[in-house]
């Protein structure tokens, strides 16, 4: 459908006008009335220059999809519209060996450059990117809607706070026994929902979210309730965080022989995170190519199918529970060890409906995308502070913009292809 | 005492308080092809699915290269050489053709996916042509024929179709059930169920006829072509 003739100006040119005074609208009151003090002067100049611009943007476009190679691009993206989810072939990949190496470079570097505020912030967006994937397995990956995947970062969390209360265990032992933990009540959520579809489960699953949380917060003796319990520092090879160590310990920053700074735990925090994540996302890509990963994309396409073609999808379903658990208790860990405190309120709705938000903008199904999704929607709000009181009316509008004209995420699903090469 | 390679002994089926199936018996021999054919509502899915343990017979043997399966939970029968064509297709929109087919293995694992591919691009030219491609995005024909294809997969004794004729377009399902001879000649059993009892009967080796969940008639394909009963309710008179 390439038309080679020579492109025609009159179309874009409408097209650029109208562009010009609706800029001019949206950006007239924002830039053109600045308050100086108690009065507001005009600077007429600078919403003339934004739409002037915007407006040539929009003239270039218009000329551009004229041209050959303009064409040629809106032939490959009315490709990729055509919906569902693409496969990728492997030589994709090829590209993967330059980007890997750069993002964990920067990854580790970040913390040695970024202050103490953004280092947090930094540990809170890796925590979300860690519920995201987990999350994604049970709605993107095996098509369950879970509102209540709180409850397993809320089991994470507080498996450490009142393990160390308790039993004394440390920050090591909770990353390997939370986990396991999580998938244990990721399990017994599994087992009643086995037989429901959609709205019930998302129902059902959103009362399991809630039931844990008002536990937490109505068992004064146990976890404190609303007082809620706090968390030691977690500990390297014996050395701690703190600036005098407990009986017999030596603090980490005497061992090295530096100054003591409180960075050094968000650092460490972090390292051990990043770690976590880029395995996650490692044995995720995995497991997607092996059976059990096959059979969860299998039973969100077709369950009946599924069953005649003798894949047992109770397993399946509780395997995809349990991973996803197990991957929101191992956040919960960290968010525990980062904030040195949890209490109910940090496990409420809002909390599920934030994780889903980010599986959802990211794309069912998208690794790469959740991990970007978790970065803008807990990143963003950190970046634009003064609109805060705005996030999440923003949120909202984003969610609404998204599923209007990008149902699918931000980036499309893409699935390594599993049928091995005749 | 039987040397049926499927045999149905007296199954009831219910789907909550109503009775779908009575007593119905029938049985498959190796290598036949056999019909089932029956007006809407009569009971064919269900005998089907019932084949399947889903619903569950109450009443009632199943018995499979004369093993019991009655009991057995679905992903195992499909494990013992029974593969099923669901009504309506019922393929993974999602992936490719090929994956498709792949997802078929999974009774039998990967072990034979390579040489079996192959042999049903042969089967089925139009489906290597497309290999690719998202199966959605396949026409009505491809996708039953992909169906059936991903249930050879499992390299099964016996495959059971559930009215692979549905919504095609006459030509297609002609090819649909020149395709089946073909299985047969593989040596592969099969037993379809049918609305176009035309077709079907043609067919068949033999074929039952099922009214409101009991087996009313049964014969050879061409005494059931030639009853005035069947053609009066399903080959519209004459």
């Amino acid at each position: 459908m390439s038309t080679h003739a020579s492109p025609t100006f009159i179309r874009p040119l409408r097209e650029a006008g109208v562009t010009f005074v609706l800029a001019l609208i949206v950006f007239g009151p924002i830039s053109g009335l600045v308050l100086d003090g108690y009065s507001i002067e005009p600077h007429l100049g600078r919403p003339l220059l934004i739409a002037s611009i915007v407006a040539a943007g929009r003239l270039l476009f218009g000329v551009l999809e004229q041209t050959p190679f303009g064409q040629k691009l809106l032939a490959r993206n009315a490709r990729k519209a055509s919906g569902g989810v693409t496969v990728a072939r492997g030589d994709e990949y090829k590209l993967l060996y330059f980007v890997v190496p750069l993002v964990i470079a920067i990854g580790v570097t970040l913390p040695f450059v970024a202050n103490k505020y953004w280092l947090g912030n930094l540990i809170l967006a890796l925590i979300y990117v860690l519920l995201g994937l987990g999350l994604n397995i049970v709605v993107g990956l095996a098509g369950l809607l879970d509102l209540g995947f709180v409850a397993f970062y809320a089991v994470g969390a507080y498996f450490l706070a009142l393990g160390a209360q308790y039993l004394d265990i440390g920050f090591w032992t909770a990353l390997v026994c939370a986990p396991m933990l999580a998938a244990c009540f990721g399990a017994v959520l599994g087992f009643p929902v086995l037989r429901m579809h959609g709205d019930y489960l998302a129902i059902v699953t959103l009362g399991f979210g809630e039931i844990i949380r008002l536990v937490l917060n109505n068992w004064l003796d146990f976890t404190g309730g609303p007082n809620g319990a706090s968390v030691p520092a977690p500990t390297i090879f014996g050395l701690e965080f703190s600036r005098i160590a407990k009986q017999g310990g030596t603090p980490f920053h005497e061992f090295f022989g530096l100054e003591y700074s409180s960075d050094y735990k968000l650092m460490f925090t972090y390292l051990v995170l990043l770690v976590v994540v880029l395995l996650m996302v490692r044995f995720l890509t995995k497991l997607r190519q092996m059976p059990m990963g096959r059979a969860w994309e299998a039973l969100r396409e077709d369950e009946i199918a599924c069953r005649s073609l003798g894949i047992n999808h109770v397993i399946v379903k509780l395997s995809a529970f349990m991973m996803g658990a197990m991957t929101g208790g191992l956040a919960g860990v960290f968010f525990a060890t980062y904030q040195g405190f949890v209490n109910p309120t940090s496990f409420n709705f809002f909390e599920s409906a934030l994780i889903l938000a980010i599986v959802v903008l990211g794309g069912l199904g998208s690794t790469l995308g959740v991990i970007i999704a978790a970065l803008v929607l807990t990143l963003l709000p950190e970046v634009l502070r003064e609109f805060a009181d705005y996030r999440v009316l923003a949120f909202g509008a984003l969610m609404v913009l998204m599923m209007i004209w990008r149902p699918r995420g931000l980036i499309r699903p893409k699935r390594p292809h599993f049928a091995p090469e005749v | 005492m039987s040397e049926h390679l499927l045999e149905v002994r007296g199954i009831d089926a219910y789907y909550g308080p109503i009775q779908a199936l009575r007593e119905v018996s029938l049985h498959v021999d190796k290598g036949e092809i056999v019909t089932l054919i029956g007006a809407n509502g009569a009971g064919k899915t269900t005998l089907l699915n019932t084949l399947f343990g889903n619903p569950r017979a109450l009443v009632g043997h199943i018995l499979f290269r004369g093993e019991e399966i009655t009991r057995l939970p679905t992903y195992q029968i499909a494990k013992r050489g029974l593969a099923l064509v669901p009504e309506g297709r019922h393929i993974f929109p999602g992936m490719t053709v090929e994956e498709n087919l792949v997802m078929g293995t999974i009774p039998v694992g990967m072990e034979h996916a390579d040489e079996d591919r192959q042999a049903m691009f042969e089967l089925f030219p139009r489906l290597e042509e497309r290999r690719d491609q998202r199966a959605g995005t396949l026409s009505g024909g491809e996708q039953q024929m992909l169906a059936i294809a991903r249930a050879l997969m499992a390299r099964p004794e016996m495959i059971l179709l559930d009215e692979p004729s549905l919504g095609l377009a006459p030509l297609v399902v002609k090819r649909i059930f020149e395709v089946l001879r073909e299985i047969a000649g593989l040596g592969k059993t099969i037993f379809l169920v049918e609305q176009n009892a035309n077709h079907a009967l043609k067919l068949a080796d033999r074929g039952y006829v099922l009214v409101n969940g009991v087996i009313e008639l049964q014969g050879s394909g061409k005494e059931l072509l030639g009853n005035p009963q069947v053609r009066q309710a399903y080959l519209g008179g004459h």
